[in-house]
């Protein structure tokens, strides 16, 4: 799809609670040709890193959000300009030729198009792209803070109000001020740095003062309390500006803003639910003869491992339709719960440095061989980086599975707003007491492995833990090859 | 301390170097007998003779090439281009042998070129260049561009005394046009050390030569002490440190020059703020050059390309109000 318009690249919304995301990187530099659903650019948010295509054909005219800059979602990242225009306009001069031609009114159609075309959320067409149109709105300029594209209206006024000088970036990055509040005198109502140098003189600004602010709360008796700390949010908070200094032999690093969301959620996690964790101990010996048996057969009519994480996956499944609040979940003072499964599995990054939770859903549809699919697609495609907002939303229940390790216990950390999450640990061969045909005990060599179900103890109390445990344990001992 | 023009400071300091010192001698186009076209060295020969301030045959590479000689053998050598467009004829002398002969062979190549340059009197494109752009781009050479009577005398005695080929512009303009008062006693000026010619807090313009008084009129005209000038003094070496850290205090710069403007030394101005002050900028640098073609002859045309108070000022009223 070739386009005749400038189109605007900017950050998706990658989940209703993502309100940011990070550059990670450009794929595309700034003069090179892209094509339509093209790989543009990796981003990462606090949910998932993925690519963002190009919204049409034409040249990547202009990068506006450098690498490792997060921004929130709906900034401009980049402009798409169709090939062969000019350059990037830069800043707003009076030199600059009016357009040759009046904006056609379909510029916003044809952005709209395009997005939908490179598929949702990844673009939408910008305040920007609108105001080219005759029929443009006098508020539509007042959320943008950069350069025009080269078809816009270049008449110097309209854009300068909004257009920040890399002196006032800096002074109000430094002094945390928002450019928006301070009142500009510059060509079209720019902020110029006396603007922004006498507003700081007048004061008085929040970070500026906060120090100050604090003693004089505790001397006074009567001053009101302060404000309660806002509720958390599926937001990330910001880190602190000033950067830790390393003390000999420290390194410093980045914390991504995966690590951020994981912080984040782990902490408020433990901050919302009454963790408990119980275990128990499952002899897996016919799960692991069903699966030496399948492997052969699933590798080679599917290309899929029957993973024993697949196994208890499908078992935990059925267990929790008798165990509906395991599967629930606490929304204020009600208790939600449903008639289908969306099971999360933890995945780690390949490198190392982050988790996934993607979530499989309604699972409660899968057999085996659907669950065993769908837990290596799902895994593959974290992997890959390749996951959609969608992808790892909406879970009620989740699994973990760090027993790859030879872990065998653990008490892992619900994911909000569920009520439990179960662990699975390795399968080792132990001593076992079992009873021969004749009723007798001995000791037998078995497949054993520890399961653990941590849960909300605010809805899920131990003896209905125990009861859903014991159930697993059940199903996975006398696993029936017809009915899974 | 006595009153001197820009001319009388030239004239003087060259004549107390060649007092000083035995080493310094003077060649160029009727530099000896008829004392120079602009009479810099009026009286010289009469004072030192004929073999100190010689009379050149009509060939800058002659000239150039012989001083360039001498001075490996250990002389002091002043060359005089008549007019600074003249250099072109010396261009090989000068920057295949003179600039590069430290660097291939040690031998240091003390001589000063002087070069009266600039335009304002309808001497037509033969006659009003400003090439000093040219030669800032050569590694191995030097070029002073003075505009005050006090740094023309201290800023020659620099230049003689520095061991590198050193090229002294001096313009025309300025000769007869800036009388001050210049100190008795002889005195050098670093060569690449700026000077502030007016202080300001809210627009550098970064000037040299006889802009530093185009801008100045245009600024006092402004009128409301918002411009600082900084005069390079020395466009190479020039002094990046002044200009940088003025425009970190402005964060508002003008870039002047009264060469064209493609390729001018205020090119290379204009990218080190733009580089290594990005983020003190609260405005487009500006440049204010002449235009792309070679200088006319006609008044009304000369006046139209060499840069006048008024584009300066329009220059500066776009910056105030940006």
């Amino acid at each position: 799809m070739a386009t005749n318009t400038a189109l605007d690249v900017v950050m998706p919304q990658m989940g209703v609670s993502v309100s940011e995301g990070t550059i990670t990187k450009w794929l595309k530099s700034e003069g090179e040709p892209v094509a339509a659903d093209e790989p543009l650019l990796e981003i990462s948010t606090d949910k998932v890193d993925t690519e963002v295509p190009s919204p049409g054909d034409g040249v990547l005219q202009q990068i506006l959000v450098a690498e490792g800059e997060t921004v929130d979602v709906g900034t401009k990242l980049a402009v798409i300009a169709p090939e062969g225009a000019a350059p990037a306009a830069g800043l707003p001069s009076a030199e600059q030729p009016p357009p040759e031609k009046t904006p056609e009114p379909a510029t916003a159609r044809a952005a709209a198009e395009s997005n939908a075309a490179a598929g949702g959320e990844a673009v939408t067409p910008t305040a920007e792209t609108t105001e080219a149109t005759p029929a443009r709105t006098p508020t539509a300029e007042t959320t943008e803070a950069t350069p025009a594209p080269a078809d816009a209206p270049t008449d110097g006024a309209a854009d300068g109000k909004t257009f920040v000088s890399p002196v006032v970036a800096r002074i109000a990055s430094e002094h945390s001020v928002d450019v928006g509040q301070v009142s500009g005198t510059g060509r079209g109502g720019r902020v110029t740095k006396k603007d922004i140098m006498a507003y700081l003189e007048a004061g008085p600004q929040a970070p500026a003062k906060a120090p100050e602010a604090v003693p004089e709360r505790a001397a006074g008796a009567t001053a009101p309390p302060p404000p309660p700390a806002p509720a958390p949010t599926g937001a990330p908070p910001r880190p602190p500006s000033p950067e830790p200094a390393a003390a000999a032999g420290e390194q410093l690093e980045p914390m991504t803003a995966m690590r951020r969301g994981i912080a984040e959620h782990m902490r408020r996690s433990l901050d919302t639910s009454a963790h408990v964790t119980s275990a128990i101990e499952v002899d897996m010996s016919r799960v692991v003869g069903i699966r030496e048996k399948l492997k052969k057969e699933y590798q080679s009519a599917y290309g899929v491992n029957p993973t024993y994480l697949a196994f208890i996956a499908r078992t935990a499944v059925e267990t929790l339709r008798e165990y509906p609040w395991v599967n629930g979940e606490i929304r204020g003072e009600t208790i939600v719960t449903r008639n289908f499964v969306n099971l999360g599995f933890a995945v780690e990054l390949a490198d190392g440095k982050g988790l996934i939770v993607p979530v499989l859903k309604n699972a409660e549809t899968l057999n085996l061989l659907g669950m065993a699919k769908g837990v290596a697609q799902l895994a593959q495609r974290a992997r890959d980086k390749k996951l959609l907002p969608d992808d790892v939303q909406g879970g009620t229940f989740t699994i973990t599975n760090p027993g790859g390790y030879g872990t065998f216990h653990g008490t892992p950390v619900i994911s909000q707003p569920q009520a439990g999450i179960l662990g699975t640990y390795a399968v080792v061969k132990r001593p076992w007491v079992v009873q021969d045909e004749l009723g007798a005990d001995v000791i037998a060599i078995r497949s054993m492995m520890n399961l653990t179900l941590t849960y909300d103890h605010r809805l899920v109390d131990g003896a209905l833990a125990g009861r859903f445990l014991r159930d697993l344990r059940k199903r996975l001992e006398t696993w029936d090859e017809s009915s899974y | 301390m006595a009153e001197m023009t820009y001319l009388q400071a030239i004239s003087d300091a060259l004549r107390g170097e060649m007092r000083r010192d035995k080493r310094v001698f003077v060649i160029g186009e009727d530099v000896g007998v008829y004392g120079g076209a602009f009479k810099v060295t009026l009286g010289f020969q009469e004072e030192f003779g004929a073999w100190r301030v010689i009379d050149a045959p009509l060939s800058e590479t002659a000239i150039v090439g012989g001083c360039t000689g001498a001075a490996m053998m250990g002389m002091r050598p002043v060359a005089e281009m008549q007019f600074a467009d003249f250099i072109s004829c010396a261009w090989d002398q000068l920057v295949t042998v003179a600039a590069k002969q430290r660097y291939r062979a040690g031998t240091p190549v003390p001589i000063t070129v002087r070069l009266p340059s600039g335009g304002g009197f309808s001497g037509g494109p033969f006659h009003s260049q400003n090439p000093e752009s040219s030669f800032a781009h050569i590694p191995g050479l030097k070029c002073v561009c003075p505009a005050t009577p006090e740094d023309a005398k201290g800023l020659l005695i620099s230049a003689i005394e520095d061991p590198n080929p050193v090229l002294y512009f001096e313009h025309k303009h300025l000769y007869r046009r800036i009388k001050t008062e210049v100190p008795d006693e002889r005195y050098t000026i670093p060569l690449g050390k700026a000077r502030t010619h007016l202080e300001g807090n809210e627009i550098t313009v970064v000037t040299w030569g006889a802009m530093v008084y185009t801008a100045e009129e245009a600024a006092r005209e402004l009128g409301d002490g918002s411009v600082e000038i900084i005069d390079l003094r020395t466009v190479l070496p020039w002094d990046k440190k002044a200009v940088l850290e003025s425009v970190r205090k402005t964060s508002k710069a003008l870039v002047l020059h009264e060469d064209t403007r493609t390729g001018g030394f205020g090119a290379e101005i204009a990218a080190t703020i733009a580089e290594e002050a990005f983020e003190d900028l609260d405005a487009p640098v500006k440049r204010i050059a002449a235009p792309d073609a070679p200088v006319p002859f006609s008044p009304k045309l000369e006046k139209a390309f060499i840069p006048q108070v008024e584009d300066v000022l329009a220059g500066l009223r776009e910056l105030t109000e940006y």
